[in-house]
């Protein structure tokens, strides 16, 4: 790239960092820190700005600037055309866009016919004994049995899947009219997703020459060596609050005893009070007032957490984090770099006029079948509300919602889904043909598998070395990486399949898979 | 082989029947010629009662020690560690070590238990010092939660305290025997449920102590959440978390049947207390067995022909510190949930793999050395032999199996403990 573009493109992503920045907890604080220090003898007028900087620096605020513009890069979409409209940076292809109309328009139907249906209004004020009662109970949640028999989930992910099937890029002819030289799965974008080189690439410290956690633990010989050296140094990781840093470091995993602060330092979350009084808050608008989605959110966990093995125990937290979560309007920022809109009600009897819109639910998210499995594995890292609330929102904003919306971002479900059956038919060639004509396409198989991040199907200690890396990495590819591995890994039990119901029994437990291995073997030693 | 293995029982468990069908064994009756009997309690004292017992032949193996109930009887249990206190407390040894308010250091695993009605005015007087505490009160005899109740009056118990006059401590009847212990008010929660932990052990001779533990122990949850209010002292559902009492509970769930596998334990607690701590908390359970069993083996008549398979109960507190509630002889085979199943599957081949070996011929001189590749998801825990051979080293606690030695206990500087109290 030319020198002067790249120092465009660097003062534009500033800009628009400081913009975020400015007006943030972060910059009133760093300004009644400046303003103390200026009583300070060693705070010259004449060397006023250098002695600031200085002052900042070694009080440690300059690390917490350095996390937060470390966070807002992130998170931040690339900047695009100066002239481009908003809609651009949420989603640049129109036909993903209409395509995600479309969706948003189909699922909100859906739960507005439910509504009507069972005559529940979207959302009502809860009476004063009604309040008390839930104020109670609000650590048993569980134990609470609402009827729940006439609500359904709004969408399940095979739902879901038809939808991206049937996406179709309108500018774009393959030529290739019998489908058999081109793709033989299920998606039919063409989009630019990373092969294989380029995800050696992109996960260098997975190669068979990294040491890592996951895989060496595993073997006859302990490699006590290794795992103590790396235990010390994520412990100086994480005594430097060095957000980067960390994210580096958890690429090879993270000790066990590490993790929750480990990702709570990658996430930018450091818990303050202010923090611990706005999880209150949401408390307190639940209380007060009963949603339609509730009852979604109880029905979802009582269908999978409650069932689950690993998780069951934490079935109360689960309420307590995504009753609060639905009435986050915090929420609502993540749309600005989402290809998705949150949906719109309207107050009641005023249908169609702009200004009765609301945002339904108030964090702009309609649940889906499954959703409470992005929370569970959470609660084996944190045990206080408030805390375990703010890691699962910021992994939700920063991670799961692209799991369900059509874009063309490479962390999208639709780039995964094309990279995993690309992968597949690549390096497996035989096993895809043979699956596709027992009518068992993979994808309908490992679809379920990405949308989830594989939480409720691996072992919770091989989803948190799985989770580790993709916090690591910053992105999602990674799930699509696995969903080719444990395919490649079952192929041999596969090719005796002879229908789609023998295909899905070979892949239905995957509780017994070390996740790291896997994926090494994919990645490393497949021969190109 | 020289012969088919015969094997007979009077448990009719699906776990054990597959087992031994597994090894080409063949199944006769109780009364002919067998070489393997899995028995029920009541059986193993008929077989070496004084009257009707007979002699067993080297190729016969049972599954009880004829005397496990100092063991498995609550109040035997009891007297059986305060025993083994006081003979190290006469050896001057450094375990018995207590603390400023006279608790033991190492030893205090059992929370304070009274027998009932032999005790009842020491009780009195204990109860009396802590009169807004909670006692559990446990008939000796009975096992999956029968009979047991909390009290927090005096007046809860007056039946007992008419009969303290007499001076035998088990009446004759042997059933109508209680203990009270006090009530651990503060479990350990997870997801704000008490849950209790089941691990097993196998003991395969007494003198010299062999036991080996078994990997794969759970967690069973209360399906209703916690509270130590007195309102709720008369539920059960609260408090007790045997499965055959929880699975009665509105809230159970017959997929996972409230059970948690101890590695889940372990990752939760690793991952929210740090490793440390967790590591010290598995040591002292570890510790906590080998102790109990210890206790007992000066009295267990130590028949070679005998191997146990033991369910024990334990409880951990807030603090992290794990309790001994009590051991089963005959844990339970049936299954609750498809896992339980499994594990208990496995729990059974396991166990015939090392006191079988290589399912051949049972032999009652057999080696009692597994070699490490049999042992399947049991771990050696302690083997008397190798501690003695390889040395009493360090103050002069036995170490534990080579399996175990990471804990570095031995360094342990152990500050007191709070306690209930």
């Amino acid at each position: 790239m030319e020198p002067d573009s790249l120092h465009r493109q660097l003062s534009v992503t500033i800009a628009h960092i400081v913009q975020r920045l400015r007006g943030s907890k972060l910059h009133s604080e760093l300004e009644r820190e400046a303003r103390t220090c200026l009583h300070k003898s060693d705070v010259r007028i004449e060397s006023l700005k250098e002695d600031l900087k200085d002052f900042l620096r070694k009080s440690g605020w300059e690390k917490k600037l350095q996390n937060a513009v470390y966070h807002e890069l992130n998170v931040l979409p690339q900047p695009g055309h100066p002239a481009a409209p908003a809609e651009h940076t949420k989603e640049g292809l129109m036909y993903m866009r209409r395509a995600q109309v479309n969706w948003e328009k189909r699922v909100l139907k859906s739960l507005n016919s439910m509504c009507a249906e069972l005559a529940v209004p979207l959302a009502k004020k809860r009476s004063t004994d009604e309040q008390k009662e839930l104020l109670n109970k609000w650590n048993e949640m569980g134990t609470d049995e609402p009827d729940l028999s006439h609500f359904r989930p709004v969408y399940a992910p095979k739902d879901f899947l038809e939808v991206l099937i049937n996406l179709r890029n309108p500018n774009y002819d393959g030529g290739d009219p019998s489908g058999l030289r081109g793709s033989w799965g299920l998606i039919s974008i063409p989009l630019p997703v990373k092969d294989l080189s380029e995800l050696r690439n992109l996960f260098t410290e997975l190669g068979l020459n990294y040491e890592q956690l996951g895989v060496d633990d595993s073997m006859q010989i302990p490699n006590e060596l290794f795992e103590s050296e790396y235990l010390r140094l994520g412990q100086r990781v994480l005594s430097e609050h060095n957000s980067a840093a960390a994210q580096q470091y958890i690429r090879q995993g993270c000790p066990t005893g590490l993790r929750a602060d480990m990702w709570a330092l990658i996430l930018n979350i450091d818990n303050q009070l202010e923090d611990s009084l706005y999880y209150e808050q949401l408390k307190s608008n639940v209380i007060q007032h009963d949603l339609l989605v509730d009852n979604l959110i109880y029905k979802d966990v009582k269908l999978t957490a409650s069932n689950d093995d690993y998780y069951f125990v934490f079935e109360d937290y689960l309420y307590q984090v995504l009753l609060c979560f639905s009435r986050d309007t915090l929420v609502l920022d993540h749309f600005s770099y989402s290809s998705a809109s949150p949906p719109k009600s309207y107050i009641r009897g005023k249908l169609a006029l702009e200004d009765y819109t609301v945002v339904y639910p108030p964090n702009g998210v309609i649940p889906f079948h499954g959703f409470a499995m992005y929370v569970a594995p959470l609660c084996f890292l944190y045990h206080e509300p408030s805390k375990l609330y703010q890691v699962f929102r910021e992994m939700y904003v920063r991670y799961f919602f692209r799991l369900h919306c059509i874009s063309s971002h490479s962390s999208g479900i639709v780039s995964l889904c094309l990279v995993f059956e690309t992968l597949v038919q690549t390096y497996l060639p035989q096993l895809f043909y043979h699956l596709r004509e027992i009518g068992a396409q993979p994808l309908r198989i490992s679809f379920k598998w990405m949308v989830r991040a594989f939480s409720g199907y691996l072992a919770t200690d091989q989803l948190l070395f799985l989770w580790d890396r993709i916090l690591g990495y910053n992105s999602l590819e990674i799930l699509a990486v696995l969903a080719a591995a444990v395919f490649a890994f079952r192929a041999e039990n596969l090719m005796e399949a002879t229908s789609l119901a023998t295909a899905e029994a070979i892949l239905a437990d995957l509780s017994t898979l070390k996740v790291m291995p896997l994926l090494q073997l994919f990645l490393f030693a497949t021969s190109s | 082989m020289a012969g088919k293995v015969k094997w007979a029982t009077d448990i009719e468990k699906s776990v054990l029947v597959n087992n031994f069908e597994k090894r080409g064994w063949s199944q006769i009756s109780t009364d002919e010629d067998w070489n393997f009997y899995w028995m029920s309690v009541q059986t193993i004292r008929n077989v070496f009662s004084i009257e009707n017992g007979y002699r067993l032949n080297d190729d016969q193996i049972v599954n009880h020690f004829p005397n496990h109930y100092e063991l498995t009887r609550k109040d035997l249990m009891v007297k059986n560690i305060k025993r083994y206190r006081r003979e190290l407390e006469r050896e001057a040894s450094p375990l018995v070590e207590k603390d400023e308010n006279g608790k033991y250091v190492h030893l205090d695993f059992i929370p304070v238990t009274f027998m009932l009605p032999g005790d009842y005015n020491l009780f009195v007087e204990e109860f009396r010092k802590n009169p807004t505490s909670t006692w559990i009160m446990k008939p000796c005899g009975k096992a999956q939660g029968k009979g047991i109740f909390l009290i927090n009056k005096l007046s809860q118990i007056k039946k007992w305290s008419r009969d303290s006059r007499t001076t035998t401590f088990i009446s004759p009847a042997g059933k109508e025997a209680y203990v009270i212990s006090l009530y651990i008010d503060n479990p350990l929660l997870i997801g704000g449920k008490k849950f209790d932990l089941r691990l097993y052990v196998l003991v395969t001779s007494y003198r010299p102590l062999k036991c080996y533990m078994y990997r794969l122990g759970f967690c069973r949850f209360c399906t209703m959440k916690y509270t130590p209010s007195t309102s709720e002292l008369d539920n059960m559902f609260v408090h007790l978390t045997n499965v055959s009492v929880q699975k009665h509970g509105g809230d159970y769930n017959p997929i996972h049947g409230g059970k948690w596998s101890v590695s889940n334990l372990r990752l939760y607690l690793e991952s929210t207390q740090g490793k440390d701590v967790t590591d010290k908390l598995f040591d002292d359970i570890h510790w906590i067995v080998v102790h109990s069993l210890k206790a007992v083996a000066p009295v267990m008549i130590n028949d070679r022909h005998c191997f146990e398979c033991y369910g024990y109960d334990i409880i951990i507190d807030d603090k992290l510190k794990p309790w001994l509630i009590e051991v089963n002889a005959s844990p339970s085979l049936s299954s609750t949930t498809a896992n339980d199943r499994i594990l208990k599957y496995n729990l059974i081949n396991d166990t015939l793999n090392i006191v079988v070996p290589n399912g051949e011929m049972p032999d009652c001189k057999w080696s009692r050395c597994p070699p490490k590749e049999a042992l399947g998801h049991y771990e050696l825990l302690y083997d008397e032999d190798l501690a003695q051979n390889e040395g009493v080293e360090c103050e002069g606690k036995p170490r534990l199996g080579p399996a175990l030695n990471k804990g570095n206990r031995l360094k342990d500087t152990r500050k007191p403990f709070s306690t209930w109290k």
